[in-house]
């Protein structure tokens, strides 16, 4: 079954927090992974490899680039799920 | 008359404890860090050796959740250890230009490589890691503690295998007699007691097999003797130019008087018989030191618990001590620590520092029956050392590399 938008948001903030120590509840939906969250390229490949693994989606490397934001990642990954 | 460099914090994390202090009180008690392994992977893989000394406090206890993800083991050791040497040093003020890092390792990010390929295999390579590379490479746990203090005089890795400890902390020596650098932090780690290294050494008959008695195992000189005991862990110590540490009132545990480095060119894995060039490695460390064989008055051997490797060490030290040889306090730590392979020069040198600072050779246990051959004395029971004492400590890898570092009581 599906999860919903809150369930991914969870579920990524648990990966940001593993890979980055970033507290949970910082990783909202309209923050920045660079900008807000100071999330380095390395981390976001890593949080991207645990994203995959954790949802059963595939993140193509051509979308990552376009996930600015967590509302970005939750949202693909929520769709992607289907 | 050239700048004196001395030692003026230690670290460590080992077998015997998570620090110098626990590490330092067991083996003054004779105490093992060896113990039977219970990871499910020593039954899986039948591994014909099933007892290692695994570190006494995990690392994941000590660091953060990131820090341990981010990290091979062999890094995290290394960290924990150069934070501890770094804190006891109490460096409040120093240029980054002039702090260099010296740490060594044997094998390097083993369980990140091998994990890797684990992954790979079972699930592909778009779930391998991005840290994968900065994490198994051999110069990650000295990159690791550079950026952890800010050195920015150079960050380097001596990989010589069972030598690089030692042969890190004698290239410390270079770096600071060159008078661009103030502040080294040197030693050594390893993490690799993981099923693929411990079923290579045992094919190779390098492991002691005594697997119902793994805390009488490691018995260097013993007549039983069957091979040594893998250790893990990290060594670290903070060496600064005897000017630096007095300007800022530093206390100093001993000087490090010397270090020199040979080579056998005999065979890949066993050391020449003669001991031609260990020999020569205990002499130059000895000639930087301004000294001779007849001022040394306590050794830290290599001494391993191999049936060769222990007879070969010996003859070296013959071919330089003579006679005398007999009448040197000689200490075999690994009889306690195991073998941490390149942390294992790091934690002799931090072994061989606190003899010459608490003016206590540190016993050596497991000797149940001496070997005939073997003329040493050696110290079975903490034993007395004086106020003025030169020591040294060997150390010796495969590929035929020879590492000695010699150390002086600092008055």
């Amino acid at each position: 079954m599906a999860l919903s938008q809150d369930q991914v948001l969870a579920g990524l903030a648990e990966i940001v927090n593993e890979e980055t120590g970033i507290d949970t509840d910082s990783v909202k939906m309209d923050k920045s992974f660079t900008n807000d969250l100071d999330i380095d390229s390395i981390s976001m490949m890593t949080i991207v490899v645990n994203a995959e693994e954790k949802f059963g989606v595939k993140i193509p490397d051509e979308e990552v680039a376009n996930l600015l934001t967590v509302a970005d990642a939750v949202n693909f990954i929520t769709a992607a799920q289907d | 008359m050239s700048q004196k460099i001395v030692v003026t914090g230690l670290g460590a994390t080992s077998p015997l404890g998570g620090d110098v202090h626990s590490t330092w009180q067991a083996l003054l008690q004779g105490k093992s860090g060896i113990r039977t392994l219970d990871y499910e992977w020593v039954a899986r893989h039948e591994l014909p050796v099933t007892f290692a000394g695994t570190a006494k406090v995990p690392a994941s206890e000590v660091l953060t959740l990131q820090e341990t993800k981010r990290l091979d083991p062999s890094s995290q050791f290394a960290l924990i250890a150069a934070r501890e040497a770094w804190a006891d040093a109490n460096i409040t003020d120093f240029v980054p230009e002039r702090l260099a890092v010296e740490f060594a390792t044997g094998i390097g990010g083993v369980w990140t490589l091998l994990d890797a390929y684990d992954t790979l295999n079972a699930k592909g390579p778009r779930r391998v890691l991005p840290m994968t590379v900065p994490m198994l490479m051999p110069n990650g746990p000295a990159a690791a503690i550079g950026m952890d203090i800010a050195a920015r005089g150079g960050v380097r890795t001596a990989v010589s295998a069972c030598a690089s400890g030692t042969e890190a902390i004698a290239n410390a020596i270079t770096r600071l007699r060159s008078g661009e650098i103030d502040i080294v932090v040197a030693g050594g780690c390893e993490a690799a007691i993981h099923p693929l290294p411990m079923a290579a050494f045992a094919s190779m008959h390098a492991l002691s097999k005594r697997n119902d008695e793994p805390e009488k195992a490691s018995r260097p000189y013993d007549i039983n003797r069957d091979g040594f005991v893998m250790g893990e862990g990290a060594g670290a110590l903070v060496l600064e130019t005897e000017e630096h540490a007095l300007a800022r009132g530093a206390k100093i545990y001993a000087e490090l008087a010397g270090g020199y480095v040979t080579s056998d060119a005999h065979h890949i894995t066993a050391p020449d018989p003669e001991g031609t060039a260990a020999a020569r490695a205990v002499i130059g460390a000895l000639k930087m030191a301004n000294a001779e064989p007849k001022d040394v008055g306590h050794i830290n051997a290599h001494a391993t618990s191999t049936p060769v490797g222990d007879i070969a060490e010996y003859t070296a030290l013959l071919r330089v001590f003579g006679d005398d040889l007999k009448n040197i306090p000689l200490s075999a730590t690994k009889s306690s620590t195991g073998h941490l392979l390149g942390g294992a020069g790091a934690i002799e040198a931090i072994f061989t520092v606190l003899a010459l600072h608490e003016k206590t050779a540190p016993p050596t246990i497991n000797i149940f029956d001496r070997d005939p051959v073997i003329d040493l004395d050696v110290v079975t029971e903490p034993r007395p050392l004086g106020d003025n004492v030169l020591a040294i400590s060997n150390s010796f890898g495969f590929g035929g590399h020879n590492a000695v570092i010699a150390f002086r009581s600092y008055n």
